[in-house]
């Protein structure tokens, strides 16, 4: 007989594990329900381990990670509900859907902890965009999601995007949905011996089938052929789904709610029974189908969209059913839980499968493995920079970055979101952090999210730890206090050795970055497998961030407000242009060392400048990331709330290099500006919490000039930093 | 005083409205379901923005066969203000209770954005706050808000005065630039004959409050309000 289990993403051990726990041979759905709960995107087995190294509780943590999202209280009896989740495989060969049906899925996510879904945000990684298939895969998945997120009435609120040639052939989309709960977090979990168990939304086609095993392997010249197992999308149904579902919700008569995502019925009816101990019965000759014909396998493995697994109290079934008929959707009892603790599946009066749950979710082998150091790693963290020639042009280095894709506007991007609807949204798109308000509250909550792979790349550690500083600094820059983070990482094959070793490191950085600023990781999603041809993808660990403002009036946005103010920066720059922006884009260079991370510093600067937001004090505040501070100066000039602004500053260098003191990445800083009147009150904020700060300047005309080094006519900048993404589009 | 608003399958500024009618104005409110063959006792209905039934086919095209769809022609032709923002402005075109019809935007992107638009005839029950000539920044956010009638439609739309709000420059200047969709004649707004139907393009709904940016499409709804309530009060 053939291997067919290697075909299904399973080792030869993994199988001869089957057969033990069996006692027997698995069947064919049986063993595609091996292969789907064991591969890693359902069942983490080389990440679980290193995922415990997270802190993920806190004093607001209502719900950890283990459930379909994590959940933080925000007072009032209300609470926000978040995570964060990849599509990267299924948009590196179907962009449109890929990227659309990652929305869905992380959505339904959110609305089955019995949260409105109040925003999403994006975090993309492309190629090169000189190359015209990173254009078609770009624009294909910025499409996709506006396509689902804008009929779904969910607004995009922020994002990122990043290109660099490592992600050329396996792009990164990364999608993080955020819900406002009202009252108490719904289960996922199969409760209650005797309760119907409800399939609810769409019918079940043969789409997407194995695309959890897809997710878990690499791509290559084959991944074509892996276009059936993306699946295709209907926002429509979606939106149907989130109000019946919600309306639901509400009645109390649903014992546990879960999406259907990766691995189907599968993985939703095993990890509903898994979470409540109990076992389940289903019949699949029940399920709605969208063609005929379909065996017990791909009724089993099917990743048709826009469905969710409802377990109902006995008895409230047909109240719970017409809730989703006057939605337009199907509702079908499909089974039962049962006692015994096992997954019975039914076709008609043929037994197809019968797996005890455990076998399916405790028994899934985990993985700790040796690490490496990475060959590269030495030769590139030891590049020095100092050998490159300084520009001969300031005004020219400042134009190139502007013009960089990963520095220019994203107003590309972010204006075919719709980021408005629900109108919550105060701080809009292309500020550090999103905030939307909390109708009839004074409680604002900001979004972000963040990471860089070039700097994990270069140092793992050190990234993964910038990765959350960064996005906590996003935050402060508006005026708010994070509550709690989720993440995507997204690495490469964790077989190599070189590779789990970036992993490690990274989560060891993320992890000492959360509990230093007192962080929780609530909930998160791991892509592994992010190679083509053999070459893995920068490690990308990827943050999103959920701060509260407890009073939305106090907040600031990244655009200097008008003439007149002065320009603070708060932290200090170091010669740190190793893995910088400015290597990249003045000399094609992604080597040296990234800048080092004190996170003591990082939370005074945070706290400094949240204080002082908090006190009325600033104008505005912009988190310095890529491009250093003299692009973080121009984008305040250029994203001012009454348009743009011209400014004049003097650089102390003290030692450095002139292109080093404008363009270092160092961290810790956040430029500001405020009134002249109110800067002693910052000084003394700033000497109380030990932050250094030097006024750099003030606000006003229609120039940006920078010393004697720079001066140039803010519609210039304008121009070119408008230009840079879309002239590629 | 009592405003209904729409709820199709795919609406998804039917809260916004609600919100902005209830909570912003003040005055009563009601969520009025598409299969509803009823609206007596309202005053003003809104047609929200969104993606009634996914758009699919064209937009507005399936949600025009709404069985309540009857009952606001009904109401209109009796005199009632119909708001259709959005979504609702191509539903009313569809429905025919507006000329014309809408396309895929130049570009063919979807847009989300504050633009700014013109009041060309302030002397309706829609824009009656406004100053005829006020430059109003609103936000957009549609994929067919490309307006097109043919010329004589036109030609009849601009010597009745129905075109009542047009893209402009923030100075109040037509121009191509100001454009987000090639609309024809930068048509934003337009209302029917009778003066009592309104379809517009740009979101009210989401400036209504300072806190989002911009108050200025909260005229639209005080508009409404003022003439209802002269409308009774004679």
């Amino acid at each position: 007989m053939k291997k067919r289990w290697r075909s299904m993403g399973l080792t030869d051990e993994e199988y001869a594990r089957i057969l033990e726990l069996l006692g027997r041979e698995p069947n064919e759905t049986e063993l595609g329900m091996f292969a789907v709960m064991w591969s890693e995107h359902c069942g983490y087995k080389n990440s679980r381990p290193l995922l415990k190294l997270f802190p993920t509780q806190g004093p607001r943590v209502l719900q950890g990670p283990g459930e379909n999202a994590g959940v933080v209280d925000i007072g009032d009896g209300q609470a926000v509900v978040f995570k964060m989740e990849s599509h990267n495989h299924p948009s590196a060969i179907e962009p449109y859907q890929g990227a659309a049906t990652g929305v869905g899925g992380i959505v339904r996510d959110i609305f089955a902890m019995g949260a409105r879904p109040i925003a999403c945000l994006d975090s993309l990684r492309f190629g090169d965009l000189k190359e015209r298939r990173t254009v078609y895969l770009f624009s294909g998945v910025v499409a996709g999601i506006a396509g689902y997120g804008n009929a779904i009435g969910v607004p995009t609120v922020g994002g990122e995007a990043f290109f660099s040639p490592s992600y050329q052939g396996n792009p990164l989309v990364n999608v993080m949905c955020v819900g406002l709960l009202e009252g108490a977090p719904a289960k996922g979990a199969a409760a209650g011996v005797g309760n119907p168990v409800l399939l609810v939304g769409a019918k079940t086609g043969r789409d997407g089938i194995h695309g959890a095993t897809f997710a878990s392997e690499e791509l290559g010249e084959a991944s074509e052929e892996r276009r059936p197992a993306v699946q295709v999308g209907d926002p429509f149904r979606e939106k149907l789904l989130i109000e019946a579902c919600l309306e639901a919700l509400k009645t109390g008569y649903v014992v546990g709610i879960q999406d259907l995502g990766a691995a189907g019925i599968t993985s939703s009816a095993v990890e509903m029974a898994g979470r409540a101990g109990t076992g389940m019965e289903i019949d699949i000759s029940r399920v709605p189908r969208r063609e005929p014909g379909m065996s017990p396998y791909e009724v089993m493995l099917s990743e048709s969209q826009e469905r969710m697994l409802l377990v109902v109290e006995k008895g409230r079934e047909e109240e719970v059913k017409r809730i989703f008929s006057r939605w337009g959707l199907d509702a079908t009892t499909i089974g039962r839980v049962t006692q015994d603790g096992v997954m019975r599946v039914w076709d008609g009066k043929t037994l197809a499968a019968e797996v005890p749950v455990r076998y399916l979710t405790e028994e899934v082998p985990t993985y700790v493995r040796e690490g490496r150091v990475p060959e590269y790693l030495a030769a590139a963290q030891a590049f020095d920079w100092h050998t490159l020639p300084e520009p001969a042009d300031y005004n020219e280095a400042l134009l190139k970055l502007l013009a960089s894709p990963n520095i220019a506007s994203h107003e590309w991007i972010w204006r075919q979101y719709d980021h408005m609807v629900q109108t919550n949204t105060v701080i809009l798109p292309g500020s550090d952090a999103a905030v939307l308000r909390v109708k009839g509250t004074s409680k604002g909550l900001a979004l972000t999210c963040d990471g860089n792979g070039r700097y994990t790349y270069l140092d793992p550690y050190t990234g993964g730890m910038i990765a959350v500083a960064e996005a906590a600094r996003n935050l402060a820059a508006c005026g708010a206090e994070p509550l709690g983070l989720t993440d995507c990482l997204n690495f490469g094959n964790p077989e190599k050795p070189e590779v789990y070793w970036q992993l490690k490191q990274a989560i060891e950085g993320m992890a000492e970055a959360c509990r230093s600023l007192g962080i929780p990781v609530v909930s998160g999603n791991v892509s592994l497998y992010n190679e083509t041809e053999g070459r893995p993808i920068f490690p990308t660990p990827v943050v999103g961030m959920v701060g509260l403002l407890p009073n939305i009036e106090r907040r600031a946005q990244q655009g200097f407000r008008g003439p007149g103010d002065v320009i603070v920066l708060l932290g200090s720059t170091e010669d740190e242009l190793g893995g910088s922006e400015y290597l990249y884009a003045l000399h094609g260079l992604e080597l040296g060392r990234p800048p080092r991370l004190d996170l003591k510093k990082e939370a005074r600067v945070q706290e400094a400048c949240r204080t002082a937001i908090r006190e009325g004090l600033l104008s505005s505040a912009h988190d310095l990331s890529d491009g250093g501070l003299v692009v973080a100066l121009a984008e305040s000039c250029l994203t001012g709330p009454n348009g743009p602004q011209g400014a004049r500053v003097e650089i102390a260098r003290a030692g450095l290099r002139r292109d080093s003191a404008y363009f270092s990445e160092t961290q810790s800083r956040i430029l500001i500006s405020l009134p002249e009147e109110n800067l002693p009150r910052l000084a003394a904020i700033a000497g109380r919490l030990g932050v250094p700060y030097s006024v750099l300047g003030r606000t006003g005309g229609e120039r940006l000039e920078v010393d004697d080094a720079i001066s140039l006519p803010v519609n210039e900048l304008q121009r070119v930093w408008k230009e840079g993404l879309a002239c590629y589009l | 005083m009592k405003f209904g608003v729409v709820v199709f399958p795919g609406s998804n500024c039917d809260a916004d409205c609600y919100h902005a009618v209830k909570n912003v104005l003040g005055v009563e409110c009601d969520y009025l379901w598409h299969e509803d063959t009823d609206v007596a006792g309202y005053d003003a209905i809104i047609l929200p923005g969104g993606f009634s039934y996914g758009d699919y086919l064209r937009t507005g095209a399936i949600a025009r066969f709404s069985p309540i769809m009857a009952a606001v022609a009904d109401f209109a032709r009796a005199g009632g203000l119909v708001l259709g923002i959005c979504n609702g402005f191509q539903i009313l075109l569809e429905a025919g209770l507006l000329p014309g019809a809408m396309r895929r935007n130049v570009g063919l992107s979807f847009r989300c954005e504050f633009i700014h638009v013109r009041v060309e005839n302030a002397d309706t029950p829609f824009t009656g706050a406004y100053r005829p000539g006020q430059v109003l920044r609103l936000p957009i956010a549609h994929g067919e808000g490309n307006y097109y009638a043919d010329p004589e439609t036109l030609a009849a739309l601009e010597a009745g005065g129905q075109v009542v709000l047009r893209y402009s420059e923030p100075d109040g200047r037509i121009s191509e630039a100001a454009n987000p969709n090639g609309s024809l004649h930068n048509i934003a707004a337009l209302i029917n004959k009778e003066g009592n139907v309104l379809g517009m393009m740009p979101h009210p709904e989401r400036a209504s409050e300072a806190i989002l940016g911009s108050e200025d499409g909260r005229g639209i709804f005080t508009s409404m309000l003022r003439y209802l309530e002269r409308r009774r009060g004679r």
